[in-house]
Order: structure tokens, then sequence, then C-alpha cells
């Protein structure tokens, strides 16, 4: 096994890393905030990968599929919080899994209706098609691309959270809510606010994965309860969390994928370890969210309370 | 008998439960056996979600992992029946086995959280039973596993649809049974209480997490139980059965037919399935109008069909016309702010 295989599966576990991330921020602000569970962001994640790739198929421009995400689900995001999520701030989490699990189920059918039920291609934009060579071997461009983005977003997010005085509010809504609503801050819009961002967020991860995932009916999903993982572990309602946990997460799953099936095949006999390799691999962010929650119940990098 | 005719909440379950002791004997005369299968997957629904109702309407504990139990339960004849053992009696011990244990090991580390990440655990370990039987290649993998041996217990064979509805049939009405009497038992006192206020119920010297422990390993176990039944009805152990999905529908039926009921499993059941199938008749995407469906219930709030039946009944005497239990949220809102800030 060469040191460029590892880098190389290091890189691919950093690039999902950073897409479940822009996932986690918006998500886990809403989470710390209103303390709303919100199953539906998955789907926003596929419709701004459906919005890129109808805009693409338009424009043929991938900057303009990725503004059409991002704006397209910026809009549903709000629309969203207007019509259903903000009536379910003041009910307990089973309402809110309830509602939002309707939605997924809505979304999922209404992307059925109208792009249908076979995946919908979004192509790599032509500047980044190429491959960059990175110390003696090449790695395709756009993952890189993607990295950017992402770890972008990541230092956007914090020098946001950290150093204006809307993340000043929203560290604050985080830690207590009521005394900051008690403090005359209107609080519901700042949710209201956070959770179209998040919204935006997640239609530019849809967009940014569209070119590698396919873009299907339910893509949602998966990603979504994997950035449920993201946020348990790093600890609701901290986007330095969700940050941490997203690269563990990511790399962790990468890794274990590739890794794990050949690990087992030296210390157990090859025919088990064909067996239990993919099977442990697909459940190791699983086990790592419970042995953190056995052991830190409030995650690993908790807001400061 | 007056008495219960004035309560519609309880004498329409009522009436549904022995139109479903009908079911065989008129679908057989009518040459339609399609609906005992069908109403036997209802009444295997019903089951589970009388099992999840322990946890989440009982005991407030909002699990969004029961599909794993489910598919345990599946599993354990679908695994015994590909080693050649049909013995229903085997397949049983094993179901209940998997599922207690596998129930008290994520329940003991799961309750150690609340709120949002007790819901999130407990979907993650649901994703890790979905992922473990996935990769099992050797036993179907993706494509599920058919069961060639149902489960045989004595002289009662598992293997046709209207044995399975039978079957299916006095498990539900034991099920029900147990869930009327388990709610008015000490046990069921304390876990209605916990959900209400836990810190409570612990100051008067209950050891809660315990009695929510157990409260949960009963649950996984009654949900393997119709996880049994289901494989049997399908002669299929698939992994889509361990799939969130399931574990989301198998909430919205506890709570479209009213959350902690007696009877809401069963008319939840009945409703979710019964309009899902209407909903197919008119259109292949029925989801999107089941969908805001289900928001709509949310959005109104949870006390459910028999809750709506309740409104029906005649309160006679002054001790039945207790509070509706609206004021039980506030309660529990009351001692979430209150362990907040303690916290």
């Amino acid at each position: 096994m060469s040191s460029t295989v590892v880098l190389a599966q290091l890189l691919n576990g950093l690039q999902y890393g950073v897409l479940l991330f822009l996932l986690a921020a918006g998500l886990t602000l809403v989470f710390g905030i209103m303390s709303f569970v919100n199953l539906a962001h998955g789907s926003l994640y596929m419709m701004g990968a459906y919005f890129a790739a109808t805009a693409f198929q338009y424009t043929g421009s991938f900057g303009w599929a990725v503004a059409a995400a991002m704006g397209g689900s910026l809009l549903l995001g709000l629309a969203l919080e207007f019509v259903a999520v903000s009536r379910l701030y003041r009910r307990d989490h089973l309402d809110h899994v309830l509602a939002t699990f309707g939605l997924v189920l809505f979304f999922n059918e209404l992307v059925r209706i109208i792009w249908g039920s076979q995946p919908v291609f979004l192509q790599v934009p032509e500047f980044l098609s190429g491959a960059i060579d990175i110390g003696g071997f090449s790695y395709p461009s756009y993952r890189i691309a993607i990295i950017v983005v992402g770890l972008a977003v990541a230092v956007g997010s914090w020098l946001l959270i950290n150093k204006t005085k809307v993340g000043m509010l929203i560290r604050a809504g985080a830690v207590n809510p009521a005394m900051v609503a008690a403090l005359g801050v209107n609080i519901r819009l700042l949710n209201a606010m956070l959770f179209a961002v998040g919204a935006m967020l997640a239609g530019l991860a849809g967009a940014m994965a569209g070119p590698i995932l396919s873009v299907q009916s339910g893509m949602g999903e998966s990603v979504l309860i994997t950035t449920l993982v993201v946020i348990v572990i790093g600890g609701i309602g901290s986007v330095t969390g969700a940050f941490y946990a997203a690269l563990i997460v990511g790399i962790v799953d990468t890794m274990g994928r590739v890794f794990l099936p050949f690990m087992l095949r030296q210390v157990t006999e090859r025919s088990f370890a064909d067996a239990a390799g993919p099977a442990l691999a697909s459940m190791l962010v699983y086990l790592l969210m419970a042995v953190v929650l056995a052991w830190r119940p409030q995650g690993l990098f908790p807001a400061n309370r | 008998m007056t008495s219960l005719l004035s309560r519609p909440s309880s004498w329409v379950p009522l009436l549904v439960l022995l139109l479903l002791a009908s079911v065989p004997f008129v679908a057989e005369a009518t040459g339609q056996t399609f609906y005992i299968a069908f109403f036997a997957r209802i009444i295997i629904y019903a089951i589970a979600a009388c099992a999840l109702n322990i946890a989440l309407g009982y005991g407030g504990l909002v699990s969004f992992g029961h599909s794993l139990f489910l598919g345990l339960g599946a599993y354990a004849v679908g695994l015994a029946s590909f080693h050649g053992v049909g013995s229903g009696w085997v397949h049983l011990l094993l179901c209940l086995g998997a599922c207690g244990l596998v129930a008290l090991v994520t329940g003991a580390i799961s309750l150690r959280t609340s709120g949002i990440a007790f819901i999130m655990i407990t979907l993650a370990f649901a994703q890790m039973g979905y992922f473990l039987f996935v990769s099992l290649k050797n036993y179907g993998g993706d494509d599920g596993l058919s069961i060639a041996l149902g489960s045989r217990f004595g002289p009662v064979d598992l293997s046709s649809a209207t044995s399975v509805y039978v079957a299916a049939f006095v498990v539900l009405v034991l099920s029900i049974w147990w869930l009327a009497r388990l709610r008015v038992a000490p046990f069921g006192m304390v876990i209605r209480g916990a959900k209400q206020n836990a810190r409570r119920v612990s100051a008067a010297g209950i050891p809660v997490v315990r009695y929510q422990l157990l409260a949960y390993v009963m649950s996984g176990m009654l949900c393997g139980v119709a996880g049994l039944l289901l494989a049997n009805l399908n002669a299929f152990a698939s992994p889509s059965t361990l799939a969130w999905s399931v574990s989301g529908e198998l909430i919205v039926i506890v709570v479209i037919g009213g959350l902690g009921s007696v009877f809401g499993p069963l008319m939840g059941a009945l409703v979710f399935l019964g309009l899902e199938e209407v909903l197919k008749g008119f259109t292949e995407h029925w989801m999107i109008i089941f969908g805001p469906l289900i928001v709509i219930v949310a959005l109104l709030g949870k006390r459910g069909i028999v809750g709506l039946l309740e409104r029906f009944d005649a309160r006679p005497t002054p001790e039945a016309t207790t509070p509706a239990p609206v004021d039980d949220t506030a309660t529990a809102r009351h001692a979430i702010s209150a362990a907040k800030g303690s916290a």
C-alpha cells in the first residue's frame, strides 16, 4: 500500500468532510438555537442539486448552476421556514420529526414528478475537468475545488460567527436563546435567517456534489443521516464542532471503506474479512457516534455553556 | 352496555377489531383473498406501533430506530430458515433474544442522552443494523432473503397468509390488552410520569432510567414479534425493513392514532395503510399528497384519531371530565425548562 494511495484517500475523505460541513453548519445552528430537528435539510441539498442540474442544462455555465442552486434553496428555505417550520418551534421534537419526515416524502415525490425517477446528470465544468499534480500523483481538480470552497465557507462562517455582531447573537442564541430573546433580540428572525442561510449552504453542497454523485430522488437521505451523526459528534449548536466532526467523519468513513477490509485480512481469515470488512466499514461512523455519545453525551466540542 | 355505547373512543376500535376478526371469513367466501394479506399487513403494523407506543407514547422516548427491531424479527426467521430450521419456537426464541439483547445494549447507551441526541442515536443504531444486513452478502445482502420455511408452531404453520392473519390477530388483541393493563399498572404510571417530569419521579426515589430501559426493551421485543410475523407474511426478509423511513412511518402511525392511547396504534395503522392504498389507487405519486398530510397532522397537534373520538364521548360523571391532556405538554415544557435552568 503506497503512500500516494493513502494521500489520495485522505483527500477524498477531506472532500467528503467539507461537503458534510456545508450541510452541518446551518443545521447545527438551527438545532442549537431553536432546538429544531430538521430532517428536511437533506431535501434542500437534493433540491439544490436539481436546481443546479436544470440551470446547467439551460445556460451551460457551471457558475449559473451554482448560483441557481444557492438562490433556489435560499428561497425554498425561507418559504419552508415561513409555512411550516416557524409554527413548530414551540412544539416538542416529536412534532419536528413528524413534520419534516412528511416534507422529505413530499420533496422526494416532487422531484420524481418534475425530473423523473432517472438520475439527472450534472457535468464537471470544463475548467475544472483536469487533474492537478500533487507531489507526483494526480488528483482531480474538481475535488480540490470542492475542498477549497468548503474550507472557504468554513473560514467565512468562523469570521461571521466570531468577529461580527450577528455572530455574537448567534453564539449567544446557541447558549441561551431565552435570555437573548429577553434582551430584546428578535431571535425568531435571527433563526429564520439562519435557517435560510443553512438551506443555501445545503443547496451549495448539493450543487458541488452533483457532478460526482448521481442527482436523484432520495439522494438527500443518506447524506442527511451522516450529517446528523456529524452534528451529534461535534456537539449540537457548535459550528466549530461541526467542522472538526465533519472532517473526522469524512476521513474515517472514506479510509474505513478502503482500508478496513485490507486490515481485517491481515488478522483474520480471508472469507471472514471479505464478509465482515464492508459491513464494519459502513457501520464505522455510527459506531464512532455511539462511542462518542456513550463517552461524552454532549459531543466532542459542545457550544460553551 | 350503554356506558360503552356512549364512548366512541372505545366502541369504534372494538368494532374495528370485530370487523378485522371477520376478514378471513368474508375474504374466503367472496374469493377476495388479496384482502387477507392486506389486512394482515395492517395488523402487523398495528402490533409494531403498539410496541413503539410503549416507548414513545407511554415513556416519551422518541425512538427513531424501531425499524431495527422489526428487521431483527424478520431476519430471525430469515436466517433460521436459511439454515434449515423451521421451528417457530426457535424463531421466536431467536427473535426475542436478539431484540431483547440489542434493545438492552442500545437502550442503555441511548438513555445516557435525551432530546435530539436520543432521536439521533436511535436512528444511528437502526442505520447500523441496516448496513449490517445490506453487507451480509451470504444472506442475500441488498436483495434480501427469501424464506422457504415459515415458522411452524407445532400444528400451526405460518406459511399461508390466512394462518399469519390469525396469529397476528391474536397477538394484536393480546398486545392491546397488555397495553391497557400496562397503562394503569405501577410500571406504566412510572414511565408516564417520567415522560411528564423525570426529575420529579426521580425525586420520589424511583430509578427512572431503569424503568425507561425496561420499557425500551419490552418495546423492542414486541416490535420484533411484529417483524417475525411480517417475514412470514412476505416469505421474505429484506434490509429495506430496517430502512429509516420505516421508523418514520411507525412514528407517524402512533401519532395519527393517538399518542399514548391504548387503541391508537390500531387506528393509526388502519388509517395510515388504508389511506396509502386509497391514494395509490388515484396516482402513483401518492406521496405528494401523503407527505403534506403528515405535515398537517404535525401542525394540528397530536391527540390523534382516538383523541378525536374522545370528543364525542359522553361525560356522565364529574370525575370522567378530566382536563384534556393539553396541559401535559405544558407540564413537560415546564420540566424541561426547569432542567435546563439548573444545567
